[in-house]
């Protein structure tokens, strides 16, 4: 008998070694997350997959399963909290999803639908941050960066290249690119790079491309992002 | 150009100022200036322009432009998108668009024609023509036009939400739709699309026929009054196509002058600030295009529908060619320079605008899936269109990397500056001249206003009931007395 622990209610098997969020995920039960994909180490860093493990909050993108635990995420308050957190990434970034490219395969812009986000509700940052054109195939638009360190991970851990860095600490904590120029141009930086496809807002955009897929046939057109329970499908299709 | 444009004395002067509050493309303002005796002496239309999208769209990208510019206008979203996709068609070298990209794109852009007259006219502008333009205000609106016409009003919902139907059907969704892209279109239709839209085509055309004949009977019944309502003359700036015929996606620059004379024809419009350019008036932020060959004084022109109607040879549809030809010889040609005749025209246009609908729904090539094309990169790209309110035109420049660099606009409202400023003087002229200022006098400047379906907000603010406010200014700027009407149609001293 494999061991397991509960998930509001419902058992969940899990395998020694599995965090709360990949039993769940694989039992095919959405937890909310930004900065957790399956084929990388956790980060931690965004908190959307807070749940209580026997009544204390945790990430449970971090946290192991264990024999027994009782494990609530759907609940109320998390996911008010939840939403505030997403409303805070809104906020501090320039997400202007009307005219975004990413508007409909975009994680953030799925998630905050799921949680029911209806406003921002904070005071916007309107932060001004330019963007890097400078490569052929590829563009940069840190307005839209949540700092998942995502494409960091991509880079270092899979294409072995170390093109991205998170810099600075706290709320100056800002992405930033590897070469003495600052620019994308100037890294080895590839269009067949895991990095090049793992964004999940719109920041590491494919250039000419934008608005190729209609209305319709995005990918949260076709199901709201808690339907992608197996997290891969949402990378490929995105 | 009337004379009325700047006071003589103006420090002796009573001020009138007509102040509607506007929300999204610009802020519209009529200052008056009286004397004691009401004699008008100086009337002003001056409109705010938005021009913020030419600095944020800078360092964009330039196939996010198209997406960008519907967010410039509420009213005709549509128009800034298609416009703004033709220019970038330029810029990723799309010299032809494949039959598909091209029809879908024409549909789309008839869907916008179709949805903005008819909320224009039925909802924005019946009121005032039915009832009468000193009529009893509350009952001048679109629920009083319920109320008294109910077919009239069901037409016009049903007319506007056929032509959102195809917009939505096109670009995705009716608001903020995707469908242009640089080089084509990221959607054909499906069959069942198509066929709901076939089901109702028919019925649509046949009440733009009557929309049509609604204006025409109108015209009769008010002959003396709707021609003579601030009329004025002017030179006039369309696109047509090379044949001649009237063209509302694509075409070249033709200018006639106020006597019916071409002064240019087939203009490439690629280049089109080597035959217009923009002025500046001290007294006014938006700008005051003119025809470069004429100057800045005697250059500036009319565009929008009536313009269109009577620039072009022939329209290629026959219903509304018929009208066309007829509105054209309507007592000795008068309602075809009339600023009411406006309406008509407009009314023309909705109903050649369903025509095309119609022909397209029954061409294959919508339902094809060669969708875009590209060919040899280029930094400039321009885009014109001739919109519901008249030309538009969207000017890039695109830089080695792909972000906007410099963009330029001149929208047609811009375009139509002066000549709207030249209509509400007639109007002040012909009404307000010797008179006590009411509610109804007032309402003639926004009838008059409103003809010309300006890119303002306020023209349709709460659904054509322009908020206003009036203040009567002695000589040393006091307020002497002030009248306001609020956006519910109230009306307070
Ligand atoms: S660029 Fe994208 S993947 Fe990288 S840290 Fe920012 S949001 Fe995450
Ligand atoms: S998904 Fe767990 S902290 Fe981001």
């Amino acid at each position: 008998m494999s061991k397991t622990f509960t998930l509001d209610g419902k058992t969940i098997p899990f395998k020694d070694g599995q965090t709360i969020i990949q039993a769940a995920l694989e039992a095919g039960y959405y937890i909310p997350h930004l900065c957790y994909h399956p084929e990388f180490k956790p980060h931690g860093s965004c908190k959307l997959c807070t749940v209580k493990v026997n009544g204390r909050q945790t990430a449970s993108c971090t946290m192991l399963a264990a024999e027994g635990q009782v494990v609530e995420s759907e609940t109320p308050e998390l996911n008010e909290e939840r939403r505030a957190l997403t409303q805070m990434l809104f906020v501090e970034g320039n997400h202007f999803c009307p005219s975004c490219e990413k508007s409909g395969d975009c994680q953030l812009q799925a998630t905050a639908y799921h949680l029911g986000m209806m406003s921002t509700h904070y005071d916007h940052f309107f932060p001004n941050r330019p963007l890097d054109a400078s490569h052929p195939d590829f563009l940069l638009d840190f307005n839209r960066c949540i700092l998942c360190s995502l494409c960091v991970r991509a880079s270092r851990d899979v294409d072995g290249k170390n093109v991205f860095a998170l810099a600075g600490r706290g709320i100056k904590t800002r992405l930033i690119v590897n070469a003495k120029s600052g620019r994308l141009a100037d890294t080895d930086f590839a269009a067949t790079d895991k990095a090049a496809s793992v964004c999940p807002v719109g920041v590491i955009l494919p250039k000419r491309r934008g608005f190729a897929v209609p209305i319709g046939q995005r990918t949260f057109d076709k199901q709201p992002i808690d339907a992608y329970v197996d997290n891969r499908m949402v990378r490929e299709e995105g | 150009m009337s004379t009325l444009e700047t006071a003589e004395h103006p420090e002796k002067l009573r001020r009138v100022a007509i102040d509607p509050v506007s929300r999204v493309e610009g802020h519209g303002k009529v200052t008056i200036l009286l004397d004691d005796n009401n004699k008008v002496h100086q009337v002003r239309l001056h409109i705010v322009e938005f021009r913020g999208f030419e600095k944020f769209i800078q360092g964009r990208p330039y196939w996010e432009v198209p997406v960008m510019a519907p967010r410039l206008c509420g009213i005709c979203p549509v128009s800034h998108h298609l416009a703004a996709a033709k220019a970038m068609d330029m810029i990723i070298g799309a010299e032809r668009l494949t039959p598909t990209a091209e029809k879908i794109r024409r549909l789309m852009h008839y869907g916008q024609i179709m949805q903005s007259h008819a909320l224009h006219f039925f909802h924005l502008c019946s009121p005032d023509l039915l009832f009468g333009f000193s009529s009893e205000v509350a009952r001048r609106n679109i629920v009083g036009v319920a109320a008294e016409y109910p077919d009239i009003a069901r037409q016009g919902v049903l007319l506007r939400k056929f032509g959102q139907e195809v917009i939505r059907i096109t670009a995705g969704k009716r608001i903020h739709g995707t469908g242009a892209i640089p080089g084509g279109v990221n959607k054909a239709l499906t069959r069942e699309e198509r066929d709901t839209l076939l089901a109702d085509v028919y019925q649509m055309i046949a009440w733009s026929r009557d929309a049509v004949h609604l204006v025409r009977r109108l015209f009769e019944q008010n002959l003396e009054e709707y021609n003579a309502f601030g009329r004025f003359r002017a030179h006039q700036l369309s696109l047509v196509r090379a044949d001649g015929a009237m063209d509302l996606y694509h075409g070249g620059l033709r200018a006639r002058s106020m006597d019916g004379d071409i002064l240019f024809d087939h203009f490439d419009y690629r280049h089109y600030w080597d035959v217009i350019f923009e002025d500046v008036k001290s007294w006014s932020y938006m700008k005051f295009p003119f025809l470069r060959s004429l100057g800045p004084e005697r250059g500036w022109y009319r565009v929008g529908p009536l313009t269109r109607v009577a620039n072009c040879d022939f329209i290629p549809t026959p219903f509304a060619d018929k009208e066309r030809c007829e509105f054209l010889a309507f007592d000795d040609g008068r309602a075809a320079g009339a600023t009411l005749g406006f309406h008509w025209a407009r009314m023309i246009e909705m109903l050649h605008a369903v025509e095309c609908i119609k022909d397209l729904l029954h061409d294959d090539d919508i339902l094809g899936d060669d969708l875009v094309t590209s060919g040899e990169r280029a930094g400039r790209g321009v885009g014109v269109i001739e919109a519901p309110r008249g030309t538009l035109i969207h000017h890039y420049r695109v830089d080695e990397n792909d972000l906007v660099i410099r963009a330029n606009l001149i929208v047609s409202t811009t375009h139509n500056n002066q000549a709207m400023n030249e209509a509400v003087r007639q109007v002040a002229i012909q009404y307000l001249d010797g008179h006590e200022v009411t509610e109804a006098l007032l309402n003639h400047i926004e009838v008059a206003i409103r003809a010309f379906d300006p890119c303002l907000s306020c023209a349709t603010h709460a659904l054509g009931k322009m908020p206003l406010e009036v203040e009567l200014v002695d000589a040393e700027g006091s307020v002497v007395s002030r009248l306001a009407k609020s956006s519910d149609g109230s009306f307070s001293a």
